[in-house]
């Protein structure tokens, strides 16, 4: 197990190598210069031999590893550059914004624990019942439909129909209602499927039988050892959905104007604001990769089946 | 392969879902012949009304017909994920045999890798490439393609591991048969029916996907019809228009529900558990735990 858990944390450097080299070449795939653009930002229309001397004064002619060292560096101290449209670095920026989208995907993830976990096990215990097929016909809805539809039927039906919440704007619980629920609708029908699905898996095995046999009542087992066992086996795929989440989270955001990250890194890209973009991408991969290390080391600690052996699998 | 001919043609779901999803794609190859408008003409005396007997779905902001618009839509719509889907099909399960039957450091560096891609957020990704490529339809397509392969790759070598020992292949090499010979003739026929699963299920996924973009506005640009963008422009009008969102989006969901459930059915027909055949069972259960 500890080697398990030294590889898992090495796995880490060559996930972030690969992550800094892609974010570092974002501005060098890109067609157009980013001096003429930062000078364009000013207001003013540069001259070539303008761009030329600030290019050489920014190192932008260095051969690639050098400038990817230098900006490397850079990140390392905090510094991701500065933004061509707020006129501030990225980390001010930053700063402002990730409080926003952490609310909302934290919002999300409290909803979905809230009604997965005991909606998917009602499901699991009383499969085929009513309530079963109502329950799965509704979370197969939510998987199949787009989280930016949902969000703008709710906002059509609470904000303009009923006038219940505000449409769009960031800020307070009000406001913060809509965006959260459109993407727990779509995280919570995920969640009820998969837990259904681990949940009848665990009352197929034997402990099932065995503990009726010896006189538990069918409630009890599946509270305190179905419950837990299914559990433990969706807890992995967890770590993986939050990539999904902060996608998702970027396009609910822009739709509710939710004042998050992803709204700036879609604001930015008309602008072709690529230090903001950069600084956007650095983010969610730094919070998914070290989410899903959490998630993985947790594992470990919580289920003492694997806890025997070294292998990876 | 006959065997499973006929477990389809029995299967009524599968049926009812293959001609829901053939006549799908039915529609935006005759869209010239089903579309009662031309989606791009403006009708500016008739913007945005309602559905009636001239425009069954309504029209949008300059008057154009949404049911014409839709039906030309799935052309571009379609057209990407299907491409797309087949791009990344192809990339991961080459990846995945090639992987899982030479082994090795082979197998090290594209497992590690896989791991590597499959470890940063995709959607993420995406939005950050085609941003800085610049917003067009192949920028979407070269940016979706990079980062969905992982999944037929892990599903694929899983496959072929459990393959590789089988003694029809062991036999085959002992024979001294060439190993793409025995790729190309042997494991890709037994893996790919396991994999056409995948295949149909990304679709929903991939569409979903291009149709987020789309409404980032990042894939196509106007006048172009297509599903995603529809239902950004329509976004404006939320207030005075909803039906300008509300049949896009609609048009979506069905076409996800279909190719997913067309796969679970699918599924169901490969499944052992509703047939015992030789030397299938390993097989399936490597398929199905990567698959839960």
């Amino acid at each position: 197990m500890k080697k398990y858990i030294a590889g898992r944390i090495l796995f880490v450097i060559p996930i972030m190598l690969i992550l800094s080299i892609f974010t570092f070449g974002l501005t060098y795939l890109s067609p157009s210069d980013p001096v003429t653009l930062y000078y364009q930002s000013m207001g003013t229309k540069p001259d070539k031999e303008m761009v030329e001397r600030k290019k050489e004064e920014l190192g932008l002619n260095d051969p690639f590893l050098v400038q990817y060292g230098h900006w490397i560096e850079k990140v390392l101290h905090g510094d991701l550059g500065e933004s061509y449209k707020y006129k501030t670095s990225v980390w001010s920026e930053m700063g402002k914004r990730l409080p926003n989208t952490l609310i909302l995907t934290g919002a999300t993830v409290f909803l979905t624990i809230l009604f997965a976990v005991p909606l998917g096990i009602l499901c699991a215990a009383y499969q085929n019942s009513f309530l079963d097929y109502l329950l799965r016909l509704i979370s197969f809805l939510g998987v199949s439909m787009p989280s930016f539809w949902v969000g703008t039927l709710l906002m059509y039906a609470f904000g303009v129909r009923l006038h219940l919440l505000p449409i769009m704007g960031s800020g307070d619980l009000a406001h913060l209602i809509l965006p959260a629920a459109t993407l727990a609708f779509w995280m919570t029908s995920l969640y009820i499927r998969r837990l259904r699905g681990s949940a009848l898996e665990e009352m197929n095995k034997d402990y099932m039988i065995g503990g009726m046999a010896k006189g538990f009542s069918r409630a009890s087992i599946i509270m305190k050892q179905v419950l837990p066992n299914s559990l433990l086996s969706v807890i992995t795929m967890f770590g993986l959905s939050i990539g999904s989440l902060l996608g998702g989270a970027t396009i609910v955001e822009t739709i509710f104007e939710w004042q998050g990250v992803g709204k700036m890194a879609v604001d930015a890209i008309s602008l072709k604001d690529y230090p903001i973009i950069q600084g956007y991408v650095l983010w969610m991969a730094v919070i998914y990769v070290s989410i899903n290390l959490i998630v993985d080391l947790l594992y470990q600690f919580l289920d003492p089946r694997i806890r025997l052996g070294g292998g990876k699998s | 392969m006959s065997f499973y001919v006929k477990k389809a043609i029995r299967n009524k779901e599968f049926m009812i879902m293959l001609a829901a999803a053939v006549i799908l794609i039915l529609i935006p190859i005759f869209a010239p012949v089903l579309a009662p408008h031309d989606p791009i003409e403006n009708d500016y005396a008739n913007a945005m009304i309602p559905g009636n007997k001239e425009y069954p779905f309504g029209t949008d902001q300059i008057g154009r017909c949404i049911l014409s618009r839709l039906i030309w839509g799935g052309r571009t719509s379609l057209l990407i994920v299907f491409l797309v889907v087949g791009i990344v099909a192809v990339i991961g399960i080459i990846l995945g045999i090639v992987a899982g039957f030479f082994g090795g450091w082979v197998d090290m560096l594209i497992t590690r890798f896989t791991d590597i891609v499959m470890a940063l957020p995709a959607m993420v990704f995406v939005i950050a490439l085609v941003s800085v490529l610049g917003p067009s339809l192949k920028n979407t397509i070269i940016a979706m393609s990079l980062v969905g392969w992982t999944e037929y790759c892990r599903v694929s070598r899983a496959l072929v591991l459990a393959e590789k020992e089988s003694a029809y292949v062991q036999e085959a090499r002992l024979g001294g048969l060439n190993r793409f010979h025995i790729i190309k003739r042997n494991i890709l026929p037994n893996v790919f029916p396991y994999l056409l699963v995948n295949i149909t299920q990304d679709i929903g996924n991939q569409l979903l996907t291009l149709s987020g973009l789309s409404l980032l506005g990042l894939s196509s640009q106007p006048p172009t019809p297509e599903w995603g963008f529809m239902l950004s422009e329509g976004r404006k009008y939320i207030q005075a228009a909803p039906w300008l969102i509300f049949y896009p989006g609609l048009i979506i969901v069905i076409h996800v529900i279909v190719f997913n459930l067309l796969g679970d059915s699918l599924r169901d027909i490969l499944d052992p558990r509703y047939h015992k055949q030789k030397g299938k069972g390993r097989r399936m259960k490597v398929w199905l735990k990567e698959n839960s």
